[in-house]
């Protein structure tokens, strides 16, 4: 059952979206994103969904790993195409009963909300699933790092990040475990209703905390006796570095975001 | 030779919990040094106090009385502290709690990296590191996916990636199976042979201790034996009375000796032991 979690699942291969340069990736993707804001029309919309397939194309991501990501969103999904098609104002369709309700307005940005969530979620998933959780911390924090003259604690959290993904698999196993010595002793996780199935929780939660507090304590003395001391003067093994390819991507990502931008105030 | 590790009338309390009185001192009154070079066996039963031996020298714990060195550096000396635990690596327990990267590699990089050593030179370093323990085509490798053995091993060339001098093992084997113990146990010999870093070997494994230079035996905190392997274990009595076991060779040759027959006690190894009582039959 706890196979299921995935966070920032990530699919390897060696295709040019792959290879490329984990702060061009999220670069692209901001640009992306205020692309997809600033698309109103149906021409706009027919850009960046043309960008998004050309992405989903090279990537070689299997179609249905990307409408796997989308289950969770159904229901925000169906609630924001029932609220823009009732509460719009403009011409209703029809003069009978419900149908009153909804106008050409309503269907239209009924349509266009729905689009531009969906299309908002296989862009960033695509950059999870073509990009290692570790190069990702990576470039986040080599894009965030001028923030660090403000004395923000750039580096922490990106440490606190990497540490996180590494020890998921750990605590699971651990989960894992203290489930079955659980369950040999007579608990119950599978019956009762909601209430009753959460108070049974208890029991694991307990020594997952305990355990992971204490695995806490240990990892902070194994870093120490390894010479960590913050980020400062800190070198790496992988040294991130943009190529061509990445230039080219990032400077088309930046002529569609503009593009859009000029389009939406051509009234187009 | 010269000293890699010394401790003068070392004294050590943990604070005292809540509810307790007084602190229960963990070390008292140890002198003792290790000579570059050397591999030496730390013995104890639990609460001896060897795990609070093996982090005070390379500083995780600073004594409250009398004095460390390393390599001639006082521990207490802050501005010395990264120097001293770059001389001093250290292996713990438990190697899920000591691996810091989802990669191998990245993980025996990040010593280096915290040192701020450049580039090539770190990945020099992490293929040499990982070579030294016989890991090198697990470079790529996630860490939770590998056994027990191949864990340690991997956190053990994240510390030979410091280029250390010395390198402590807390109870590395203590949670590793018979084959797991093997490899980490033949990993670290070949250090200690092949590229002159000194051991010290922290279990209560007593055929761990068997080809040790040299023997150290704590005690309640005090340093109860101090010799090499064969004078220390034919101490049988001292050592069942501070509740350790001689190993299995010396413990027959004494049941042996006290039937009545004439074999020596300094037989450690199988081998060993079997041509001496074969000499004594005959």
């Amino acid at each position: 059952m706890l196979k299921d979690i995935t966070l920032g699942q990530f699919f390897p291969g060696n295709t040019i979206v792959h290879r490329l340069d984990p702060r061009t990736k999220l670069l692209c993707v901001i640009l992306y994103i205020v692309a997809l804001f600033n698309a109103k029309s149906v021409l706009t919309y027919a850009l960046v969904a043309a960008v998004l397939l050309v992405c989903i194309l090279t990537s070689k991501v299997h179609y249905k790993a990307l409408t796997r990501g989308l289950k969770p969103v159904y229901i925000i999904v169906a609630f924001t195409a029932i609220m823009n098609l009732f509460f719009t104002g403009g011409t209703p369709v029809a003069d009978v009963w419900l149908l009153r309700h909804i106008t050409f307005e309503g269907i239209r940005s009924a349509i266009a909300m729905v689009l531009r969530i969906i299309m908002l979620i296989m862009g960033t998933f695509l950059l999870t699933y073509t990009t290692s959780p570790i190069s990702l911390t990576d470039g986040l924090e080599r894009l965030l790092s001028p923030l660090k003259k403000l004395k923000l604690p750039i580096h922490e959290l990106a440490m606190m990040m990497s540490i996180a993904l590494r020890f998921i698999p750990t605590l699971i196993e651990e989960t894992d475990k203290i489930m079955s010595a659980q369950k040999a002793r007579g608990a119950d996780f599978e019956s009762g209703n909601i209430f009753q199935r959460a108070k049974a929780l208890v029991p694991i939660l307990v020594p997952l905390f305990i355990s992971a507090f204490r695995r806490a304590d240990e990892l902070a003395t194994a870093m120490e006796c390894r010479c960590y001391h913050g980020g400062e003067g800190r070198t790496t093994l992988h040294v991130l570095r943009y190529q061509t390819a990445d230039y080219l991507v990032l400077l088309a990502f930046l002529a569609l975001a503009v593009g859009i931008i000029v389009l939406k105030h051509l009234g187009l | 030779m010269s000293t890699m590790l010394q401790t003068e009338h070392l004294t050590f309390a943990y604070p005292a919990e809540e509810g307790e009185s007084a602190p229960t001192a963990a070390l008292e009154d140890v002198t003792l040094s290790v000579e570059k070079g050397s591999f030496v066996v730390v013995l104890g039963h639990n609460g001896s106090g060897k795990s609070t031996l093996a982090k005070q020298m390379n500083a995780v714990l600073l004594p409250c009385g009398g004095m460390v060195y390393v390599d001639g550096m006082d521990t207490k000396q802050e501005a010395l502290l990264l120097e001293i635990r770059r001389r001093v690596g250290m292996v713990f327990q438990n190697p899920d709690n000591q691996i810091v990267a989802n990669v191998v590699e990245e993980d025996v990089a990040f010593a280096p990296e915290n040192l701020g050593i450049p580039t090539e030179e770190i990945r020099r370093r992490v293929d040499d590191a990982l070579a030294a323990v016989g890991m090198s085509e697990f470079t790529r490798h996630a860490p939770h996916l590998l056994s027990g053995g191949q864990k340690q091993r991997v956190a053990i060339a994240g510390v030979i990636a410091m280029a250390p001098e010395c390198v402590v093992l807390d109870e590395a084997t203590a949670m590793l199976d018979p084959s797991g113990r093997r490899e980490v146990l033949s990993a670290i010999r070949a250090l200690n042979r092949e590229r002159g870093i000194t051991v010290v070997l922290i279990t209560h494994h007593m055929d761990e201790a068997l080809n040790a230079d040299r023997l150290i035996v704590m005690n309640d905190g005090r340093l109860a034996m101090d010799g090499t392997p064969a004078e220390v274990f034919t101490q049988v009595d001292a050592l069942r009375a501070m509740g350790l076991a001689a190993p299995d060779t010396v413990e027959l040759l004494y049941g042996l000796r006290q039937g009545g027959m004439d074999v020596p006690l300094d037989a450690l190894t199988v081998e060993d032991c079997a041509a001496a009582i074969c000499r004594a039959l005959r």
